[in-house]
């Protein structure tokens, strides 16, 4: 048996699992604002308040329906993304003439919003929603909740699924193309604005899609999209926006690289993403998978 | 908040007493709830405060009319500048003569020092720090509910005694948790029972699985949480997902209301044990008020906070009209500490010179769900911690008010 | 232009000499720090085009800067703020060479991540006395004999330092300095074509922009005799960028009219509680949609029936 600067293997094999689930729902985060900021060029603020509003849409769902979680799994996402649509026909779609910081401004007020507004409706403390797969089962060298093997799966499925889809279909290829030249596209009688529309409704469902997953494992509270948001842009920062897989890859790894924080030096947890990505922004700007532009 | 019947009840009072007392400011007495209306701490202070206060000056006018009393509220939403801000104003303009609960502590201490400038009183009810009647004390503020030294006194030293002697401490990152863990590993160590280890975890954290698993694989018999609102939820929550209780240890909250019980439900809380100064079906008058707390805060259930506002604010009555003055706040709370506590949440106590109330604390454990027979029927009594124990002894606190 | 520029400035000028005398000092001086911190900001989205989503880091260090040096190592008040602010300014340096490496969003997305690095520390470290602050931070006279402890005096006190932070963003702004970070925020290949070295005059804006910040930061932990987390979370930055839209970006007065409005909504409506926030965020939306000159902006537009322009570039 070694020791690591004083860590057991199996507490630390432990830690990396938690690292990758935790990691997981950055993925899923700066996946969909990878993908909405590829097509629409603007930084969606509000997806951590998306994110939050996902989370309370399960809870309603269970508490005034009775639908479980696996159908507010497929629901809350639908919901959340039509939801989005509406809000980029409203909204955004009035601002893409303009400087680019303007969907941002946009977008953060829309998330001062939605977070007050869950304040009002939910209250600060927030509420918890019941755990659907409790039980776990011993790895050896720790105890793994079904529920939290259940995340790493599903979310990686979802993050591949979403790279096949824009990478190697057909639709993705007109996405693709899309976001290199608009004008031509449009003119070979593809309706960009609608793809456009449907890419902020898929974006901001996948973050919704994030808050369903992450209602039994986390407090559910108006704030826990404010306290993600941020970090997921740092991840975002460091992986840079370019690829699709790239946001996947690099939120993953920032999830193992928290983990392994957590066993060594707890107290830095919550800013080693940060430290990460300015050391990044001075070695190569554009990010890890980023291209220059 | 409903307004209603009871400012209408208040209103009313202050009409009938149309002799004023000629030295009061401005004409009457005039309270000031500032406290959390929005934030994480709204539902174990908030509106409830602002009910709690309505309803002791109701029940006092009731009593003895005469005296015209005016409540109003503000939200600091846990910022200390604004809390100051706030306090200033209404010391200076608004002429508030007292402000009372004053959740979270850095709220608190804000307060605390404005209220000393201006000469007026500070009744802090929701805070959590003692450094109130510590090295931050004032002739001026009377720290009421509890304290962090006596909730890791009471939880601490009641679960040491009980077996508990191993533990592991799951700290928040900043003051408060720091201070938690020190004073309550100073009574598990003075018992004879051990700490086999700590992790400071950063504020405020969502994700706890990390930690938990740092804890279980200490093996120590209690995990204690030197946290507070989400953190400690969420700990409590994850725990329960890791297996942790059904693996033998126990976890220890060292700052819990009963809204935190309500919202992690019993089945995610059963066995939490902590330490509080009050608890709503403790005896008949208790969930006399509660049962009509309850009807006028959408069917939720006062906390200690709620009760120590109340407390606090019929023994400030008590006091300025015995004084016949609230102009000189150094001189009420002064009174305060002279005559004797007695109300109908907290029973008989006292006001210590370091501006400490004190009365029992109790040690509660939650029910297990099959247990519990109605709505908000959550805690089992371990233990009472006679009021002699359960504070920090007077010489110890380094309040330059107490003369050595 | 200039003339009626210096005209309402005056004018202004002397409604704050006497406003203290019908408005509640406290409240006012609330306002001015707000309003400098706010045209420190404004120096950076209205003139470089650099939209920073992480100014309370400096705004919010400052003060604690302040706070400690007064409170704790005894300095005098003037010192104590000038300490602050030149902290400040050096923050701004590091965080300006990181930051100005990325352009547009990501410049937004990097001072925002930085920020919260900032908070973050700001939480743990012992000298910011985490959650409660620095409390109780001594009013010691100024220069040894202007005696502050009385809010009217201290009033009058922090409008000198608005003023003098104030010229000084408006000097630099009709200074050569000044046109040429115009240029960088029209056209930015064409200013480096010109021969501009233009990060490094972006990265000067940004130190002083950090360090003005810092001194209105600074000076509102010696108005409320506090510093506290508050000052440098996120949502402070938020705030400040609200107040610049709100007043007007790119637009002298704008800021200190946003910050006038902000500060005065948040304490006249604080009785709706959550509601605030849900205003604050409708104002933004609102903004951003109908109403992207601001206050100042549109009423400058409508008194000079000039075309629509001035937007912020990046």
């Amino acid at each position: 048996m070694f020791e690591l600067i004083g860590v057991p293997p199996q507490v630390l094999f432990g830690q990396l699992l938690l690292g990758l689930i935790n990691g997981a729902f950055y993925a899923l985060l700066s996946l969909g604002l990878a993908v909405i900021f590829g097509m629409l060029n603007v930084i969606n603020f509000a997806h951590g308040a998306q994110y939050m509003l996902g989370a309370f849409g399960a809870w309603l769902l269970l508490k005034y329906t009775g639908i479980p979680y696996w159908g507010a799994l497929v629901i809350v996402p639908l919901v959340i993304g039509a939801f989005g649509i509406v809000l980029e026909r409203l909204f955004l779609s009035r601002l893409y003439h303009l400087d680019h910081l303007y969907g941002l401004l946009l977008t953060f007020g829309l998330a001062i919003i939605f977070e007050g507004v869950a304040r009002y409706v939910f209250g600060a403390s927030g509420v918890s929603y019941e755990n659907p797969i409790p039980g776990g089962v011993n790895l050896g060298f720790m105890f793994l909740p079904y529920y939290r093997a259940w995340v790493i799966v599903f979310s990686l499925a979802v993050c591949l699924a979403t790279w096949f889809m824009i990478e190697r279909t057909k639709l993705g290829s007109y996405l693709r193309a899309a976001v290199e030249r608009p004008d031509l596209v449009q003119a070979m009688g593809i309706n960009v604005p609608l793809m456009i529309t449907l890419t902020y409704g898929f974006g901001v469902a996948l973050a919704a899609l994030a808050g369903v997953l992450a209602a039994p494992v986390y407090s559910v509270t108006p704030k826990i999209g404010a306290e993600i948001i941020i970090v997921v842009f740092a991840v975002v920062v460091i992986g840079g926006m370019g690829s699709i897989m790239g946001s996947v890859v690099t939120g993953f790894g920032l999830g193992l690289v928290e983990g392994l924080t957590k066993v060594f030096y707890p107290e830095a947890s919550n800013i080693v993403i940060f430290v990460i990505m300015a050391i990044v922004l001075v070695l190569r700007p554009a990010g890890l998978f980023g291209t220059a532009k | 908040m409903r307004p209603s019947r009871l400012m209408l009840g208040v209103a009313m009072a202050g009409l009938m007493a149309s002799a004023a007392h000629a030295d009061m400011t401005e004409g009457g007495i005039k309270i000031g709830v500032l406290t959390d209306m929005s934030g994480t701490y709204s539902d174990l202070s908030g509106g409830g405060s602002v009910w709690s206060a309505k309803k002791a000056v109701e029940d006092y006018l009731k009593a003895k009319p005469g005296l015209k009393v005016e409540v109003i509220a503000a939200d600091h939403q846990n910022k200390a500048d604004i809390s100051a801000n706030t306090a200033r104003q209404w010391y200076d303009v608004d002429k508030v003569d007292v402000i009372v609960d004053l959740v979270t502590s850095s709220t608190a201490l804000a307060v605390n020092q404005i209220a000393k400038e201006k000469n007026k009183v500070a009744l802090v009810s929701g805070a959590a720090s003692s450094a109130l009647t510590g090295k931050d004390c004032t002739a001026n503020t009377i720290h009421w509910t509890y304290d962090t030294w006596a909730l890791a006194n009471g939880t601490g030293s009641a679960i040491t005694k009980t077996g508990g002697d191993s533990w592991f401490f799951l700290t928040a990152d900043y003051a408060f948790g720091h201070a938690l863990e020190k004073d309550t590993a100073a009574v598990v160590e003075k018992l004879g029972g051990k700490v086999m280890g700590k992790v400071r975890h950063p504020f405020p954290a969502q994700d706890f699985s990390s930690f938990l698993l740092q804890a279980q694989a200490s093996k120590a018999k209690i995990i204690g949480l030197a946290n507070a609102g989400a953190d400690t939820t969420n700990a409590i929550k994850q725990a329960s997902e890791f297996g942790i209780v059904a693996g033998g240890q126990n976890l220890a909250g060292l700052l819990v209301f009963i809204t935190d019980v309500h919202a992690l439900g019993l089945k995610t809380s059963q066995g939490l044990i902590f330490t509080e100064s009050w608890y709503w079906d403790a005896n008949d008058t208790n969930r006399a008020f509660a049962k009509e707390y309850a009807a006028a805060n959408g069917g939720k259930y006062p906390t200690m906070v709620h009760a120590g506002v109340y407390s606090s604010v019929i023994h400030y009555l008590k006091a300025v009209e015995d004084l016949k003055s609230d102009a000189d706040g150094a001189a009420v709370v002064a009174k305060m500490k002279a005559m004797p506590t007695d109300d109908k949440l907290y029973g008989k106590g006292t006001v210590r010179a370091d501006g400490r109330k004190i009365h029992d604390m109790y040690l509660f454990e939650v029910k297990k769900p099959e247990e519990s027979k109605g709505p908000w029927d959550y805690y089992k009594t371990r233990a009472t911690i006679p009021a002699t124990e359960a504070w920090r002894p007077l010489d110890a606190g380094e309040c330059p008010l107490v003369k050595k | 232009m200039r003339s009626r520029e210096t005209m309402i400035g005056l004018v202004l000028l002397g409604l704050l000499l006497v406003a203290p005398l019908v408005i509640y000092p406290v409240f006012l001086m609330k306002v001015l720090c707000f309003a400098l911190f706010a045209c420190a900001f404004n120096l950076l989205i209205g003139y470089v085009g650099l939209l920073s989503f992480g100014h309370a880091m400096f705004f919010g260090f400052a003060a604690y800067v302040a706070g400690h040096t007064i409170k704790v190592w005894g300095w005098p008040t003037e010192v104590g703020i000038l300490a602050a602010a030149l902290i400040a300014a050096a923050m701004g340096l590091v965080v300006g060479l990181i930051a100005i490496r990325r352009q547009g969003i990501y410049f937004a997305m990097v001072t925002l991540a930085l920020s919260q690095m900032v908070y973050f520390f700001c939480i743990q470290a012992k000298f910011t006395g985490g959650e409660d602050g620095i409390q109780a931070i001594p009013r010691r006279p100024v220069f040894g004999f202007i005696d502050i402890s009385k809010d009217l005096t201290l009033y009058y006190f922090v409008l000198a330092i608005f003023l003098v932070g104030f010229l000084l963003i408006y000097r630099t702004i009709h200074s050569p300095f000044g046109q040429v970070l115009k240029a960088i925020r029209e056209n930015e290949p064409r200013a480096i074509s010109l021969g501009y070295r233009v990060d490094q005059y972006k990265l000067l804006a940004f130190v002083l922009s950090a360090g003005l910040a810092g001194l209105a930061g600074a000076t509102k932990a010696i108005v409320f005799q506090l510093a506290s987390l508050t000052d440098v979370q996120w949502q402070m930055s938020g705030e400040v960028v609200l107040m610049t839209l709100v007043g007007g970006m790119g637009t002298v007065l704008g800021p200190v009219v946003g910050a006038g409005i902000i500060v005065a909504m948040q304490n006249y409506l604080k009785g709706l509680g959550e509601w605030v926030l849900v205003i604050q965020g409708i104002i933004f939306v609102l903004t951003v949609l109908v109403f992207r000159r601001g206050v100042v902006g549109e009423i400058w537009a409508l008194l000079s029936r000039s075309k629509p322009g001035q937007r912020p570039g990046a």
